[in-house]
């Protein structure tokens, strides 16, 4: 048998320190994280991280912000299993386990000179917003961007300092949307395909980025669709269970990939047939 | 190709030797069940434990490359958070591994040294020398001619094969000639005595002619292709108890759950991995609640789609070997290959 024995196990986390907590919604806090050696996280925009809470257990969590020159990184979370209740208990200081980056990355270098229609649903946002931000930071170095965002409901939005930035931008297109108002909300009411008619796109140099919930997808490719952006245009990423993030455990194949190291970030092209992606 | 032979009174010899040194697991006899006469892997202390004219194990001997669950870290949650890797490994032999089941272990290791290597797999590997065993009885279940895992070439250091009053034993690595040299007393092998290992060897693959695919198995991957809609899948899944049963006993399932443990004093723990199956209800099944195979036939689907097709692209072979083990102890009996395979075929002619 040959191989190449690696030089340890690649189960091991490194140990990074919150830095920050901010709560944003009643649900969701976002986590300001640093390396406690110091060193960067290392990870492009869309990737994942594997997040320790020692005894609990382990949870692939996305990164939700662009490589930062002061070497922090952000998690959002939703609490919503074991190990994110427990993070969600954690104060700054707390440690947390860290192992990846894993994974694909959003096309920062395949959509450079392009247009970018940004869709993001719920705690799609999450993940999306490394791209964005990431754009946002190299705006030089792309076309017209669109950003759409649907929540359920007002209270369910997210980095709410940003989208309202966002909002005042004259060099992005910001629509968003929410299935349910409250008596404060103004804007439009509905799902999120309710904004497309509102778009206009060039569809041969538009790339389309979509992260949601799974309901979600094939909605926003019928609507892709009637806008003309062709299939290797679009990219989503797609949510499974993982456990070892190295492509062994199984849990997050679909079919021939395993979505943990030929995804999260997923070219629609390259997985419209595949039986079980959508 | 060297062979080599050792009289059958040789072999508790060969046996006894070894004990004294290595930690020797082989074939033992085990009661009688519903099944029949069952046999599993087990210590090795005496010559007479061993037994080498058994059809089929219940369990493939993974559990000594994959053990059903295996540590991988200890921690320390307070005061200071530390973790300490664990990989382990310890010097092993397993004495009497059929073709199939080293086709299997081949397979894993290729899977477990691609891509990222996994260091425990490895490192537990690299410990572990394989006496292998032609087959003298066929199992009624097993159907390992059809998958072209009938014989190996490679992954055994000894391969032993029973031709009457004596054992054959081809050496197939250094490690086990050296083996063969310190421990055993053979003999050089006369041109009758070659031919009766092949003779033997047809033998017995004829013996498993009974259950086979109607088709040469290298047409899987496009049967599934063309049959991911086959109203089999429903049919057969409907009486699945999602036991994973089928999961366990394969010697090419190696899947596993990641989990953490932690000790009463609640400041130290383990993290481990630990067997799990794709026909677990929850296989793939979020912390929202999101269920990505929520049907039993979608994970039976894929269960077979996966043996036949995915990672048949990665192996450039069916990750199925044919031992039968899960048409075996399948209890409601949907989950022989033979007979979905088949049937598959007989429906796209």
């Amino acid at each position: 048998m040959n191989h190449s024995m690696p030089d340890g196990s690649p189960y091991v986390p490194k140990w990074a320190e919150i830095s920050r907590i901010e709560k944003l919604t009643e649900s969701e806090k976002l986590f300001e994280l640093r390396l406690s050696n110091g060193q960067p996280l290392g990870h492009k925009p869309g990737q994942f991280v594997e997040v320790s809470v020692l005894g609990i257990g382990e949870a692939p969590i996305s990164i939700s912000s662009p490589p930062i020159n002061d070497n922090s990184f952000e998690l959002a979370v939703r609490k919503v299993g074991n190990v994110t209740n427990a993070m969600h208990n954690l104060g700054v200081g707390g440690k947390l386990g860290i192992r990846g980056p894993f994974g694909t990355n959003f096309p920062i270098d395949e959509a450079k000179g392009k247009d970018i229609l940004f869709v993001a649903g719920g705690i799609g946002l999450v993940p999306l917003r490394s791209f964005i931000k990431f754009v946002l930071e190299n705006r030089k170095d792309y076309g017209e961007v669109t950003v759409l965002f649907g929540a359920r409901n007002p209270s369910e939005q997210l980095f709410l300092s940003e989208l309202e930035q966002w909002r005042g931008r004259k060099d992005i297109s910001y629509l968003e949307t929410v299935d349910r108002a409250d008596e404060n909300w103004k804007g439009n009411v509905g799902v999120i395909t309710t904004l497309f008619p509102k778009v206009q796109v060039d569809p041969a140099k538009t790339i389309c980025v979509v992260v949601g919930p799974p309901v979600m997808y094939r909605f926003v490719i019928m609507e892709t669709k009637a806008k003309g952006i062709p299939d290797k245009q679009i990219f989503l990423s797609l949510e499974r269970r993982m456990k070892c993030g190295l492509g062994k455990c199984g849990h997050c194949q679909i079919n021939n990939i395993y979505v943990c190291q030929d995804g999260p970030v997923l070219r629609y092209s390259d997985i419209f047939a595949l039986e079980e992606a959508l | 190709m060297e062979l080599k032979k050792i009289d059958k009174p040789d072999l508790g010899l060969f046996l006894q030797n070894l004990i004294k040194d290595f930690q020797v697991e082989g074939v033992k006899r085990k009661g009688q069940s519903v099944y029949g006469q069952s046999f599993f892997y087990g210590s090795i202390n005496a010559p007479d434990e061993l037994c080498l004219d058994f059809d089929c194990t219940t369990m493939p001997p993974k559990k000594y490359f994959i053990p059903p669950k295996e540590e991988l870290l200890k921690f320390t949650i307070a005061p200071k958070p530390e973790v300490a890797e664990v990989i382990e490994s310890k010097p092993l032999i397993i004495f009497g591994v059929h073709p199939y089941d080293l086709k299997a272990v081949n397979q894993m290791d290729k899977i477990f040294s691609e891509g990222n290597p996994d260091p425990n797999y490895l490192k537990r590997r690299e410990g572990i020398l394989l006496i292998g065993v032609d087959p003298t009885k066929v199992s009624p279940r097993s159907f390992w001619n059809s998958m072209e895992a009938a014989s190996v070439s490679s992954g055994f250091d000894l391969m032993l094969t029973d031709i009457g009053e004596s054992y054959l034993v081809e050496v197939g690595t250094d490690k086990g000639g050296n083996l063969l040299k310190k421990y055993a007393k053979v003999s050089s092998v006369t041109k009758e005595e070659e031919q009766k290992r092949i003779d033997v060897r047809s033998k017995i693959w004829n013996m498993c002619k009974k259950r086979a695919l109607n088709f040469p198995m290298r047409e899987l991957p496009s049967l599934l292709v063309n049959s991911l809609n086959s109203p089999l899948w429903d049919e057969k899944a409907s009486k699945c108890l999602s036991c994973v049963t089928c999961n366990m006993v394969c010697p090419t399932c190696y899947c596993f759950d990641v989990w953490d443990d932690v000790e009463l004093d609640l400041t130290h723990g383990q993290r481990y991995r630990r067997w799990d199956g794709c026909l677990a209800s929850d296989f793939a099944k979020v912390a929202t609640g999101e269920n990505f195979r929520e049907t039993r036939a979608a994970r039976y689907r894929h269960r077979f789609l996966r043996k036949g097709q995915y990672l048949f692209s990665k192996l450039n072979d069916a990750a199925c070997v044919g031992c039968g083990r899960c048409a075996a102890y399948c209890l409601p009996d949907i989950a022989d290959p033979v007979d979905v395979f088949n049937r598959l075929k007989e429906a796209v002619k």
